[in-house]
């Protein structure tokens, strides 16, 4: 037994040695646990699936293969977050990190660790508009558009539904109060009125007075910027309890298989916003998805996942070297135009026009184009629960 | 007289029912604390842990019955694991007692040292409830969700307002009254009862005229079991199952017994409803309540909302501070049991 276990852990520490040499480490470092849980998994496996497309194609870097190492970012805690890419970037020497996932834990990760240690950083989810002025010395990109567009987005789709009056709660963090500014802004300037904008706090067990002075406003609507697997759901289960509320408007954070299983079929017509739209590389990241079983349509920051890992890998080749200074001067060549235009699924392709020394400009799932602050403008499809389940209506 | 009638029935949905409920369910876990405070003579710290420690036995319980396929109809099949939870609670307090309290009783050691032992067997607790379930939540209730449900109520009254009172809340509030009338006859019409008042009065008089001490502490863990594994699980079947909420009703558990009056039964209950109220009524927001009894020009623009509800938990512990400050023996002073 012993013996075994000697053996082991040398047979451990040798093919440690054998990937320090051969392989590359990218951190995939997102909300495990915590208010995302459910949305985290499928998002890690669409990147992973972009990382592993590269390193089948054989072209990557002359042949090596890139190793994802997941880790948990909590979302909600920003020193565990910290704490966790701290790690992923002195003892397991991963090269760049594709997340953190939520607003708060990615302006902590960028600002302690990313930023001073130089690592690129893509975010696939972190929506604040605060995150457009951080100082990240250039370091951080996202795949999602700022929320400072969805705001503008949900209100409009919510007063052409004929809502004027509505009633707002969001959760008690960056993420939240960043959409719930935006919305209610765009609301009241499209003429609609905010009776009320109340903070909730996640991880409680009773909702009940908040979802009565929510209903006490008088509004015949709410608004949920919150997460499905926490406060955002507890409010809304409390409020179709008490039959406080039949209809939600709901930010991305909302919009997940989840809720509509548990909940759906008692907020029939509710509706809400998720990053996506019709794309070239719509159809292309589609048939990748769902031969990889991952429901392309049924929730938020899949599609802007495997683009976060396919653009990194690409400036990677494009340095020629895994070097963090030089991966970061370029992503924006590869994923901006001029260039061959390369879609989901011809990775492998632009690894080798790029090994070839010419110019690619990735268009991925979601048409990424960085502008200077390492945003992207992004569009916004129209979700609404039919029948017990989130239906994409229309893209915005 | 419609108006009248939605106000009523808005302020028994959003304020009455609620607080009833969550208000029964502190009074449980109070009448634990203060039983113990009266006989042991020490606060235990780890009233919130014991709650949550006898729901994840009646959780596992629970699944173990639904697995067998045996369910309650329309009522949660947890209360068929309650029995179960209860002797495993009882069963882990008393070897708590014998291994960690017992030692300080025979030392006769000073309130504070026991308070600190509870303080570290609350922590042991924390961890084992997590080793035991996870960290995560988990939701066990089953059956009918309403005894009287949104649409039924406005199809039966007619009225703008529902009222909707939910399996759980009515099952809370009748597990409450049954388990405070057992307790009251217990404590005043049996003989052993009876010695527990006399022990919780007067130790060294109890002790010379023949009452077993071991006994009467025994009998007083396993009520306190019986009543924090009921608590516990009322709490998660009406609000869910989460470890770290349990921790939390440990402020809102302490207040109502403070306010009460530390070791006396009734306090405890007074106390649960006191807290309970205070947390709904302040911070709920009366717009729509003045909205319908005020004729519509007086009717107010603002929200009328005394305090926001994120400072719901602030409440108790300004109750607490103030009683303590006003009037340290609570509301129902006088002897120990």
């Amino acid at each position: 037994m012993k013996r075994l276990v000697l053996a082991s852990v040398i047979l451990a520490g040798l093919s440690t040695a054998v990937w320090a040499e051969e392989d590359v480490k990218i951190g995939v470092l997102m909300g495990f646990t915590g208010p995302i849980e459910s949305l985290a998994p499928t998002m890690a496996g669409s990147a992973e699936l972009a990382l592993k497309e590269i390193s089948d194609s054989g072209a990557f870097l002359g042949g090596k293969k890139i190793v994802p190492v997941r880790a948990d970012s909590s979302c909600v805690d920003a020193a565990a977050a910290t704490a966790t890419a701290e790690r992923l970037a002195s003892s397991e020497k991963v090269v760049a990190f594709i997340g953190p996932t939520c607003s708060g834990e990615t302006t902590a990760v960028v600002n302690n660790v990313s930023a001073p240690n130089g690592i690129p950083t893509i975010s696939p989810s972190a929506t604040s508009p605060a995150l457009t002025t951080v100082e990240d010395k250039g370091v951080f990109f996202r795949t999602a558009p700022s929320d400072a567009r969805q705001g503008e987005v949900l209100a409009q789709v919510a007063k052409d539904r004929g809502i004027n009056e509505i009633a707002i709660t969001y959760t008690n963090n960056d993420y939240g109060k960043g959409l719930s500014e935006s919305f209610s802004k765009a609301f009241e300037k499209l003429g609609g009125k905010v009776t009320i904008n109340a903070a909730h706090e996640d991880g409680k067990a009773d909702y009940s007075a908040e979802v009565a002075a929510l209903a006490a406003s008088g509004a015949k609507d709410l608004a949920v910027f919150g997460y499905l697997d926490q406060g955002g759901k507890g409010i809304i289960q409390n409020a179709l309890d008490t039959g406080a509320f039949k209809r939600f408007v709901m930010g991305d954070g909302m919009v997940g298989e989840k809720l509509a299983a548990d909940l759906g079929k008692d907020m029939e017509g509710s509706f809400g916003t998720m990053a996506g739209g019709e794309y070239a590389g719509s159809e292309a990241w589609n048939k990748i998805a769902e031969s990889a079983k991952i429901d392309p349509k049924g929730g938020p920051y899949r599609a802007e996942s495997y683009d976060a890992a396919a653009v990194l890998a690409l400036a990677m080749q494009a340095a020629k070297s895994t070097d963090r200074a030089a991966i970061i001067a370029k992503i924006k060549e590869v994923a901006n135009a001029p260039g061959e235009k390369i879609l989901p699924g011809e990775l492998g392709k632009g690894l080798k026009i790029l090994a070839d020394g010419g110019d690619i400009d990735y268009v991925g799932a979601t048409n990424i184009e960085f502008d200077d602050v390492g945003d992207v403008p992004g569009s916004y499809r129209e979700m609404e629960i039919k029948e017990g389940k989130f239906e994409s209506v229309k893209t915005h | 007289m419609t108006d009248v009638l939605n106000a009523l029935v808005l302020f028994a949905n959003f304020i009455f029912v609620p607080a009833l409920t969550y208000g029964s369910q502190l009074a449980l876990g109070a009448l634990g604390v203060t039983m113990i405070y009266s006989v042991l003579r020490f606060s235990n710290f780890a009233q919130g842990e014991t709650m949550a420690f006898g729901t994840v036995i009646t959780i596992l319980g629970t699944w173990g019955l639904q697995a067998l396929g045996v369910n309650l109809g329309f009522l949660p099949t947890a209360l068929l694991a309650l029995p179960l939870g209860i002797a495993v609670t009882a069963g882990l307090l008393l070897l708590t007692d014998k291994y960690v309290y017992r030692y300080y009783r025979t030392q006769r050691s000073a309130s504070i040292t026991f308070v600190m032992a509870s303080l570290g067997v609350m922590f042991i607790m924390n961890g084992l409830i997590r080793l035991i379930l996870g960290p995560g939540d988990q939701n066990f209730t089953d059956g009918e969700r309403f005894v009287l449900s949104a649409s039924a109520f406005k199809e039966w009254s007619g009225l703008d307002e529902v009222l909707v009172i939910r399996t759980t809340q009515a099952l809370t509030v009748i597990l409450a009254i049954i388990l405070v009338a057992l307790l009251f006859w217990f404590l005043q019409k049996t003989k052993t009862g009876k010695a527990m008042r006399a022990y919780a009065d007067n130790e060294n008089l109890a002790l010379l005229s023949g009452i077993n001490p071991d006994r009467i502490v025994m009998i007083t863990w396993i009520i306190t079991a019986a009543f924090a594994t009921t608590a516990g699980v009322l709490y998660g079947l009406d609000k869910g199952y989460k470890p770290l909420a349990y921790f939390h009703l440990l402020l809102p558990i302490f207040a109502a017994v403070i306010v009460g009056g530390i070791g006396r039964p009734i306090g405890a209950i007074a106390g649960g409803f006191i807290i309970a109220f205070s947390e709904v009524i302040l911070t709920y927001a009366y717009k729509k309540f003045l909205a319908y009894l005020l004729p519509s020009d007086l009717a107010p623009d603002g929200l009328v909302q005394l305090l926001s509800t994120e400072y719901k938990l602030a409440i108790s512990f300004i109750i607490l501070v103030v009683v303590l400050l006003i009037k340290p023996t609570g509301l129902f002073k006088g002897k120990v049991i």
